[in-house]
């Protein structure tokens, strides 16, 4: 009887190997991903798994999906990710900045295996970056801020403060003080991604403060709600349309769209054509979408949808010169934009920006 | 400053709920480290049943029954198999972690009219103390009732001084003849309904909406209020007041500028109610008088 | 009714064998789950349990050449059992005492944070002798943020459950200011990390091709000394006279306060220890998440382990594998991480459960009294 099952045990392990499920047919490629949140944060995590569903529709039984949820930024990274090398995974998308040393660490065990890395900089022969260029969303809805704001204060809900954040930030009330001069933003860091109450707290803080136009970099749809529930105040939508949230109060949303890119380098893998690259795509690609922009007057969506398309065209730069910091320093000469180098070290406010930054 | 305040009553609820309930099932002479997981599935189950049913009294009581349930396992295993508490506290934290995950797969994303305030016409408006005391929703209201009623039936009835018996001294309430084991069941079940009504008022309420994980530690601190509260029921509301308060001035602290590094005004809270502790601890009358004795000591009756 | 019945003495064949009926009873009670989201449960249970050990199993077995690959999990559990089962025998002899360190992520936290400013402060080609400095810091560190709790109960008697916990939240916006401020690598792009800690200052791994570290070395040797220490030694006995019965600890002439600064002045330093050793194993810079969440889940395993400072190395494996187990079943079975934390916690609920029948047994009546 031990025998057995012995037996049975070690006919279930060739079955399971690692990884293989076994299914009827053989996937040409087996696709994995790793989350830093579970996929039911309806915020980045839910995002990058929208965009996975749509490789699996795309490609059907032609490939195999896996994901990793909630994985921390520290040593189980670099376990879950060679796991999904080691288990016969030829494409690994790897969703946060954190996952950076990892992933080019396992990349070089597993030279045959590609991988991608969302945010980071440091590439290799297997390893691609790619990104998304938020920032010109946040171009788009400090426009319609611009317009909108009667009490001239914008309140931003933020993260934590990393480059991208500040470069949102900025880009922002510097399109929102092209439109009104006297617009000044208000930040509130709430130190986590994702902790809808204290979200909560910190737009209604930033409400009874005076300001009419909420702006979020977190992850729930807490901060649209706050709105929704307090009179002539507007907002926007985070990584994805939370109109559902926020029906009279959400203005548009800046949505990330990763399944074009998705769908594009798992196409580059099965035809042999991928290669390590570095995107950094916006408006233009797809990979930054708006919500249809709702609750506004037809001026306002017209100069929105305007500020989307010279955007999107590179007519428009969300850093075109001159641009001057709040210290007063001029940081972007008149007749000149930032350099991408500059956008991705950004540890700086524009003028107009109120809040702690730390040094 | 009235928004300050309306702010502070909200993010005060849910701690309120949740420490309430833990209190009794502490002062009955257990320690139920799995706040969390019991106001996580408090929270979806809650939500689940108001998505589909549109009411938001079947919803709380949905929640509430949902903590209780979770309570169940809680105390099956500590009382009736004599599992150590903590232990099994922290594994039911796991376990509802898991559990409201998988639940709420199907409500990510799915918007919920909040609950609805009760206002009094012109006297919740007209005022700054009618905004600030009237035109909350039911639950703020339920929590406060619910902080009275447990300090009186702690102090003031029979069946609360036989709770207390038995977190004291548990053999000697036995040979005085109360159900030791029947008792602590009840407390556990009612810690965990409040759990559960705790987590209600998140995903119903203070943000309605389910996201996994959305309690983000609030399980925790409900249980440092009830010591910091030494286990009385009126020290719990001045302990919830007074967390939220210093965590909303975490915000409001950067709207006015004050020149502090976030992070600790992300600290004060903490520490603030360490110091209170410290102040309070002092004199010894005010916590020995009041801390069970028999804490996280399993009973199993003679006979 | 489940009725309990006392044992003369405990049972020893049930102390060996009250895990495995545990595991049994999980295996059972996972299989229904599993069979219920549709899934294979043999499977499932495999990969969930025994994929770890088998593989060490090939390891053992299989010719050198083809073997190598198969550690590589096995080793992971033990990387991931050695900062448990150091806070955990620590905590176990805190537990004891009847002195509740519940925020040993605190001093794991602080641990990490002195330890990094050593190690960002030592130059970039610093030997391997750093690590003792390292280390030590580390442990001085954990040490010195659990006499905050120790003090505050000796002198003000304030609860050290809630003392500590808060203290953990502290430090995490400690560490959260210090690695995006002063710590800061300003060639990181502005991101919140430090540098990478030069090559001295990172464990030397043990096992080519793996993570695990000479680490490994420290918990055994940590676990057996507290072992001997509370079986043989004085302070061992005061320790449980103390955490027993303290009136009777007073008559003997042992002091409470003593112990109290004892247990979580060792507990601490344990704990700064592991959090040093972590990060300079593992993660190799400061960072604002450190997997400071062992310090909690090392209270499981002070408890699975039976507060025994040995038994912590096994609840510790224990722990690693069922964390392990459940990355696998969402690679290898694409269960989602919610259905792993039931099955984790069913896992810890038998376990735990089961201990009772070391000293009782166990009779289920029916209404009618026996």
């Amino acid at each position: 009887m031990i025998r057995k099952t012995a037996l049975a045990l070690a006919a279930l392990a060739l079955a399971a190997g690692i990884g293989t499920g076994a299914p009827a047919q053989e996937p040409e490629l087996k696709v994995g991903f790793v989350y830093v949140g579970p996929v039911g944060d309806y915020g980045w995590s839910y995002q990058h798994d929208h965009g996975r569903k749509a490789v699996e529709e795309e490609f059907g039984d032609r490939v195999d999906t896996t994901y990793v949820e909630s994985v921390p930024e520290g040593p189980d990274a670099e376990r879950v990710i060679r796991q999904l090398a080691a288990s016969g995974h030829g494409l690994i998308f790897t969703t946060s900045f954190g996952y950076m040393d990892p992933t080019i660490k396992v990349a070089k065990m597993f030279p045959d295996v590609k991988f991608e890395h969302a945010t980071g900089y440091k590439r290799a022969d297997n390893v691609s970056t790619y990104m998304a260029r938020f920032y010109e969303g946040r171009h788009v809805i400090g426009t319609i801020a611009g317009h909108m704001s009667e009490a001239n204060k914008i309140g931003y809900v933020a993260s934590v403060p990393i480059p991208e954040v500040i470069r949102g930030i900025n880009a922002a009330t510097l399109a929102a003080r092209a439109v009104n001069p006297d617009i000044e933003t208000q930040v509130i860091w709430v130190n986590s991604w994702y902790d809808p109450g204290k979200e909560a707290d910190a737009a209604k803080a930033l409400i009874s403060q005076g300001a009419d136009m909420i702006m979020q970099h977190t992850d729930s749809p807490a901060a649209l709600q706050a709105a929704e529930n307090a009179e002539d105040v507007y907002a926007f939508g985070q990584a994805s349309d939370m109109i559902q949230f926020a029906p009279n109060s959400q203005l548009t949303a800046i949505i990330d769209d990763w399944a074009p890119y998705y769908i594009d380098r798992v196409r580059a893998v099965l035809e042999g054509t991928w290669e390590s690259q570095d995107t950094w795509k916006g408006l233009a690609s797809g990979m930054v979408k708006m919500a249809p922009y709702t609750n506004m007057p037809d001026d306002v969506k017209e100069a929105a949808m305007e500020a989307e398309k010279a955007v999107a065209s590179g007519e428009r730069h969300p850093f075109d010169g001159p641009v001057t910091d709040r210290d007063g320093e001029i940081r972007i000469e008149e007749g000149e934009t930032a350099t991408d180098e500059m956008m991705l070290g950004m540890d700086w406010f524009v003028e107009g920006v109120k809040g702690d930054l730390p040094k | 400053m009235e928004n300050f305040i309306i702010s502070m009553i909200i993010a005060a609820t849910p701690l309120l709920l949740a420490a309430t309930g833990e209190l009794v099932a502490e002062r009955s002479g257990v320690l139920n480290l799995g706040v969390e997981g019991m106001m996580l599935v408090g929270a979806v189950v809650a939500f689940a049943a108001a998505n589909s049913t549109g009411s938001g009294t079947l919803a709380i009581v949905a929640g509430a029954a949902a903590g209780m349930a979770m309570a169940l396992v809680f105390g099956v295993l500590v009382l009736s198999l004599m599992a150590n508490q903590p232990a099994t506290g922290l594994a039911l934290t796991i376990f509802g972690i898991g559990v409201s995950g998988l639940i709420g797969q199907a409500f990510v994303g799915v918007a919920l009219e909040p609950l609805p305030k009760l206002a009094i016409p012109v006297l919740s408006d007209s005022t700054a103390a009618g905004r600030i005391l009237l035109g909350h929703d039911a639950m703020v209201y339920l929590s406060l009732a619910l902080v009275a009623a447990v300090a009186w039936f702690l102090a003031r009835t029979r069946p609360g001084l036989a709770l207390r018996a038995v977190g004291d001294n548990h053999d000697s309430a036995h040979a005085l003849g109360y159900n030791v084991i029947a008792t602590r069941y009840a407390a556990v079940m009612f810690g965990g309904a409040c759990a559960g009504l705790g987590g209600a008022y998140l995903s119903l309420a203070y943000t309605p909406m389910w996201a996994e994980n959305m309690t983000a530690g609030r399980g925790w601190i409900a249980l440092a209020l009830v010591v910091f509260a030494t286990w009385k029921p009126g020290r719990v509301l001045a302990g919830a007041f007074l967390f939220a308060a210093v965590t909303q001035l975490q915000f409001y602290g950067q709207d006015w500028g004050l020149p502090v590094p976030s992070q600790f005004l992300a600290m004060a809270p903490y520490l603030a109610t360490i110091i209170a502790l410290v102040v309070i601890s002092r004199d010894v009358n005010l916590t020995k008088a009041n801390a069970p004795a028999c804490i996280g000591r399993p009973f199993r009756a003679e006979r | 009714m489940i009725l309990l019945e006392p044992r003369p003495q405990p049972s020893r064949a049930l102390t060996l064998l009250s895990p495995v009926i545990a595991i049994a009873l999980t295996l059972v009670a996972g299989g229904l789950l599993m069979a219920a989201m549709g899934r294979a449960p043999g499977q499932a249970l495999y990969v969930y349990f025994f994929q770890p050990i088998h593989e060490f199993w090939f390891w053992l077995t299989l010719p050198a050449d083809q073997a190598a690959m198969w550690i590589y999990t096995p080793a992971e559990v033990v990387v991931k059992a050695i900062p448990l089962a150091l806070i955990g025998a620590g905590l176990a002899v805190c537990f004891r005492a009847n002195v509740w360190n519940i925020g040993a992520a605190g001093q794991y936290t602080l641990g990490a944070i002195l330890g990094g400013w050593i190690a960002l402060s030592a130059p970039e080609d610093a030997s391997g002798l750093w690590l003792v400095p390292y280390l030590l810091g580390g442990v001085l560190a954990g040490m010195a943020w659990a006499a905050i709790p120790a003090f505050l109960k000796v002198r003000f008697n304030a609860n050290e459950i809630l003392v500590s916990l808060m203290l953990f939240y502290v430090s995490t916006q400690l560490l959260d200011f210090l690695v995006r401020g002063p710590f800061k690598d300003p060639a990181g792009y502005g991101f919140p990390e430090s540098r990478d800690f030069g090559a001295g200052l990172i464990m030397p791994v043990m096992v080519e091709g793996t993570r695990l570290h000479y680490g490994v070395v420290l918990a055994v040797v940590a676990c057996v000394a507290l072992w001997l220490m509370m079986g043989r030694t004085l302070k061992g006995f005061e320790v449980r006279v103390i955490g027993a019965a303290p009136r009777a600890g007073a008559f003997a002439g042992f002091s409470r306060a003593r112990t109290i600064w004892f247990v979580l002045l060792l507990s601490g330093g344990l704990a700064g220890l592991a959090g040093a050793l972590e990060v300079s194993a593992t993660i190799q810079q400061l960072q604002p998440t450190i997997s400071a969440e062992y310090g909690f889940t090392a209270i499981i395993v002070a408890f699975v382990g039976r507060l025994n400072p040995v038994g912590a190395i096994l609840g510790a494996l224990v722990l690693g594998v069922s964390f392990i187990g459940g990355e696998n079943a969402q690679i290898a079975l694409k269960l989602p991480k919610a259905v792993t934390g039931i099955f984790q916690g069913m896992l810890l609920f038998f376990l735990l459960g089961c201990d009772t029948l070391i000293r009782y047994r166990v009779r289920l009546a029916w209404a009618a009294r026996a």
